[in-house]
């Protein structure tokens, strides 16, 4: 572990009662100063690991390092890092102010400190006008925010994140994913964020650990994750994807031969640009949005096929088109209308050309 | 919840006080009552523990299983006049409007939390011969006679006759309903009010009348209210022992009467405490059908 | 016909719900109306209005040995709320916050001052009193009230602990408190309204118990209900209409308190 690294979960392990897998064997490392997400479906183990970096649950095995020490053995309110629940947590019975100097009192920080402290954090959140009311007069929004200026004033090495936006609506959970972003590079502390929501996760975090079934799939900055998912549940957890089930049938020098075989009748074998080792039975993948429709064959180098409209459904900026191959295979096709009239000339049963470049291609191994 | 070995110091803290309390000062007492139930009586009253069924076996000679009949024959008699009066009732609280179900609510509670003895005692002052009722039935019947001899016709009222009101069965049947109507009313109320009101509106909607969707589909959805609100008032009249002791006669002893009479005029404790630990069964085994009927209903959902 | 603008639904609207549910007030505030009402009553019949009068109140107030037992009634309330409060309030917390083994049986077991009838109880505690030569009187009195009223007492606060959202407390350990400040800090001002609706209603049920405390007494031990019942057996008298009227508001007077602390604490 070098110094960029604040987090280290090594081969942590929780078992609930004896049949129970939250968390399986995880590792990863987080760095300082980074925007970190857990991005899973519910029951995924994310929030678990959370809870455990925490230190509300202690690991069956395997351990935790944070900021170089270990952290076997060390209570909740011993470790350098504070929590931002998902309820928010903000204590009914006490005035903004006294929730947000509450962990300073509780640790015997000075008056003057604890007040100046608090005004800063405060300030930081744009709360100072409410430092007097009590939760029950704040909206959803200004309680996230105490939650969030309450754990800052504590100065701690991470902040922990539960699924902070959550019990938003829409467009302030849109506003308030951007104000995280632009506190995060403000005050240089690590967060670590539990999130289900993958637009969520796109859109904040430096980089992003994909869980399912307490096991960690891929960690990958955002675009990584997108363009170059590196197994099925994750190309199919994040965005949309076409998927057929394959084979590999020849590999070359950083490019793999496969035959995808519900539409292997239509395009042969393909070729497509792959580092990695694979063979036997894959996966092969095309996002929606990179299949391209035409009335005519195109004339480019590209994979192509013949399929039947089966329905448009029209989505404002864009439409979804959902096409099915004479051998029974379906496609979807993302089309965005960026004019008026796009793609008014596609309509139920159609044949179209449906295409794409082998380079947008993905073969999943697992 | 956790584990009580997560945190076992405070589990002993919190929980050991009070249990050495209800132990000592509950349990213990049962148990001691239990095993008296065993035992032989002295001469004089003394106690000679023993392990006999005798207490037993004189609890159902037909003398005391008449009591005991009689006790379970009220409370049954109770439980029916306290669901005729408390289903509607609940039924108007249900679906008041929202700002007066409060009210209504805290009326049907109010009486409850008043000193029973109390309450018991004002039905004596309604119900005795020279109680409110009779005087109410007098000043009537004074009235009609003035009338009749008014328009001319004969003396056909006859001289007042105060009805006996008080210390009979009816005098308890009326009383047990008075002081256990809210234990009926506050179940099945509070299933009612967890009852979607959709269902009562799909089956008005679907053509069936007011009457034929109270018995096929509010009724049957608030059975378990029901259910549980009428074994309530039946355990509640059926152990009672302060309704009949002051509004009952001679023909209205209970069997928590009877077993207080074994603990004072009559100084047998063991087999006072015989029968004290039948009625204990027989709530237990009610509250167990209660429960039973309580845990099956939530299954399916 | 006439037609109301009700909806199908609105029951309560009805004709014939609305004097079923008037009968059904008439006969539950009837008795203690008149009660009540007679107690002010300028007549010793006790029967015919005769003009309003206190002069009950005063005979009421003066007799000593009504007094007295109002004030046994009061000692046995206080002490009993008080440590069944406490006891209670533990037994509840520890309820509300732990599995352990046998929990089923155990909480048969603590419930059942509840379920099981009064006079089971009642002589119950006469036969375990006679068996450890404890003499009958205010202890007895206020150690049986204890018993029965912890677990009421518990049940409250478990109610009110059910709404507790346990990452309060796991917020505060997070910001660095330990467990009694946590507990002092976060837990207690949650329950603290449970608590008072619990010792409210310890308080009333002390005061109200008549079966228990009749067993549980003895010679110079006589509270407000035994005396009450010793006077009302045989005979009503406007005496009586007042001592009881006074309790009455008393008990009532306990118990609105209780609903707005209660109601308040539910606003917030």
């Amino acid at each position: 572990m070098d110094d960029s690294t604040i987090i280290s979960v090594r081969d942590v392990t929780k078992r609930f009662g004896s049949s129970v897998l939250a968390v399986n064997r995880v590792s990863l490392d987080i760095k300082r100063g980074e925007f970190f997400a857990l991005l899973g479906p519910s029951g995924c183990g994310k929030t678990t690991l959370l809870r455990i970096l925490a230190g509300f649950e202690t690991p069956s095995e395997g351990q935790v390092l944070i900021d170089g020490d270990e952290m076997e053995g060390v209570e909740p309110n011993k470790r350098p890092v504070n929590m931002v629940f998902q309820s928010y947590a903000v204590f009914p019975h006490m005035t903004v102010k006294q929730n947000v100097a509450y962990g300073l009192r509780v640790t015997r920080t000075p008056k003057a400190e604890i007040e100046q402290r608090v005004q800063q954090s405060l300030a930081r959140v744009q709360l100072e006008e409410m430092a007097e009311r009590k939760p029950d007069q704040l909206s959803g929004g200004q309680r996230q925010r105490v939650a969030l200026a309450r754990a800052l004033v504590k100065s701690p090495k991470v902040l922990l994140l539960d699924e902070p936006l959550s019990a938003l609506d829409a467009k302030l959970r849109e506003q308030m994913q951007i104000e995280l972003v632009h506190l995060q590079q403000s005050v240089g502390i690590t967060f670590v964020i539990v999130t289900h929501d993958q637009n969520e996760a796109l859109s904040m975090a430096d980089r992003i650990a994909v869980m399912n079934r307490g096991d960690v799939l891929q960690v990958a900055t955002p675009t990584e994750l997108y363009e170059y998912p590196n197994c099925r549940f994750v190309a199919d957890f994040i965005g949309k994807m076409n998927l057929f089930d394959g084979q590999v049938v020849g590999v070359r020098e950083k490019q793999v031969v496969v035959r995808a075989g519900a539409i292997a009748s239509q395009i042969g074998d393909i070729t497509i640009p792959f580092a990695d080792q694979a063979e036997g039975e894959v996966g092969i993948a095309i996002r929606p949005e990179k299949v391209r429709l035409n009335k005519l064959e195109p004339k480019e180098e590209t994979i192509r096929l013949q399929a039947k409209v089966k329905e448009v459904v029209y989505y404002g900026n864009e439409s979804h088109v959902f096409l099915q191959t004479e051998s029974g295979a379906a496609i979807t096709a993302d089309m965005k209308n960026s004019s008026r009239h796009a793609h008014a000339g596609i309509v139920k049963d159609d044949v179209l050309w449906v295409s794409w470049l082998a380079e947008d291609t993905l073969v999943l191994t697992s | 919840m956790d584990s009580w070995r997560k945190n076992k110091l405070a589990f002993a803290v919190l929980a050991l006080p009070p249990t050495a309390w209800l132990v000592l000062f509950f349990t213990v007492p049962l148990l001691i009552m239990w095993l008296y139930s065993f035992a032989e009586r002295g001469p004089q009253g003394q106690i000679y523990l023993a392990v006999n069924f005798a207490n037993y076996v004189r609890a159902i000679e037909w003398i005391h299983l008449g009591i005991i009949w009689k006790s379970i024959w009220i409370a049954a008699i109770t439980t029916a006049i306290t669901f005729a009066i408390g289903f509607p009732l609940a039924m108007g609280i249900a679906f008041a409007p929202a700002r007066w179900k409060n009210i209504l609510l805290l009326l049907v509670i109010l009486p409850f939390w008043t000193n029973l003895l109390i309450r018991t005692y004002a039905w004596i002052a309604v119900l005795r011969t020279r109680g409110f009722l009779n005087f109410g039935l007098e000043w009537m019947h004074e009235k009609l006679s003035a009338f009749s001899a008014l328009i001319g016709l004969p003396d056909v009222m006859g001289e007042f006759q105060a009805l006996e009101l008080l210390y009979n069965q009816k005098a308890v049947v009326i009383g047990l309903v008075y002081v256990y109507l809210p234990f009926l009313v506050l179940p099945i109320y509070a299933t009612l009010e967890k009852l979607d009101k959709s269902y009562l509106e799909a089956s008005l909607d679907l053509g069936a009348g007011h009457w034929r969707t109270l018995f096929s589909v509010t009724i049957p959805l608030a059975l378990p209210g029901i259910i549980s609100g009428c074994l309530l008032a039946f355990i509640l009249s059926m152990g009672t022992f302060l309704t009949p002791a002051l509004l009952g006669g001679t023909d209205s002893e209970m069997i928590g009467n009877l077993i207080a009479r074994q603990f004072s005029s009559s100084r047998d404790w063991p087999f006072g405490s015989a029968l004290s630990f039948l009625l204990l069964y027989m709530t237990f085994i009610i509250l167990w059908v209660r429960a039973s009927l309580a845990g099956r209903r939530e299954e399916p959902i | 016909m006439v037609r109301d603008r009700s909806n199908p639904l609105d029951y309560t609207r009805k004709t014939w719900m609305r004097m079923s549910m008037g009968l059904t007030f008439l006969f539950l505030y009837f008795p203690i109306v008149s009660l009540i009402a007679f107690s002010f009553n300028n007549s010793k019949r006790n029967i015919t209005w005769q003009g309003f009068t206190l002069r009950y109140y005063e005979k009421a107030f003066d007799n000593a040995q009504l007094h007295e037992a109002f004030l046994n009634s009061l000692i046995v309330a206080g002490i009993s709320t008080t440590v069944s409060t406490i006891l209670g309030t533990m037994l509840g917390l520890s309820l509300h916050r732990f599995r352990f083994p046998a929990q089923g049986p155990y909480e048969g077991m603590v419930h059942l001052p509840i379920v099981i009838p009064e006079i089971c109880m009642a002589v119950a505690m006469v036969a375990f009193f006679a068996t450890i030569n404890m003499p009958l009187g205010l202890t007895t009195i206020t150690v049986s009230h204890i018993a029965f009223s912890i677990p009421f007492v518990a049940v409250v606060i478990r109610a009110r602990m059910a709404g507790f959202d346990r990452s309060l407390e796991e917020a505060s350990y997070d910001l660095g408190a330990n467990q009694w400040q946590t507990f002092w800090n976060v837990t207690f001002p949650y329950m603290k309204p449970g608590m008072i609706a619990g010792a409210l209603l310890a308080f009333t049920l002390s005061l109200d118990d008549f079966v228990i405390t009749f067993f549980t007494s003895g010679p110079g031990s006589t509270t407000f209900p035994i005396k009450i019942y010793s006077m009302v057996r045989f005979s009503v008298t406007p005496e009586v209409n007042a001592a009881s009227t006074v309790l009455i508001v008393l008990t009532l007077a306990l118990t609105v308190i209780a609903l707005v602390i209660q109601s308040r604490s539910q606003a917030k």
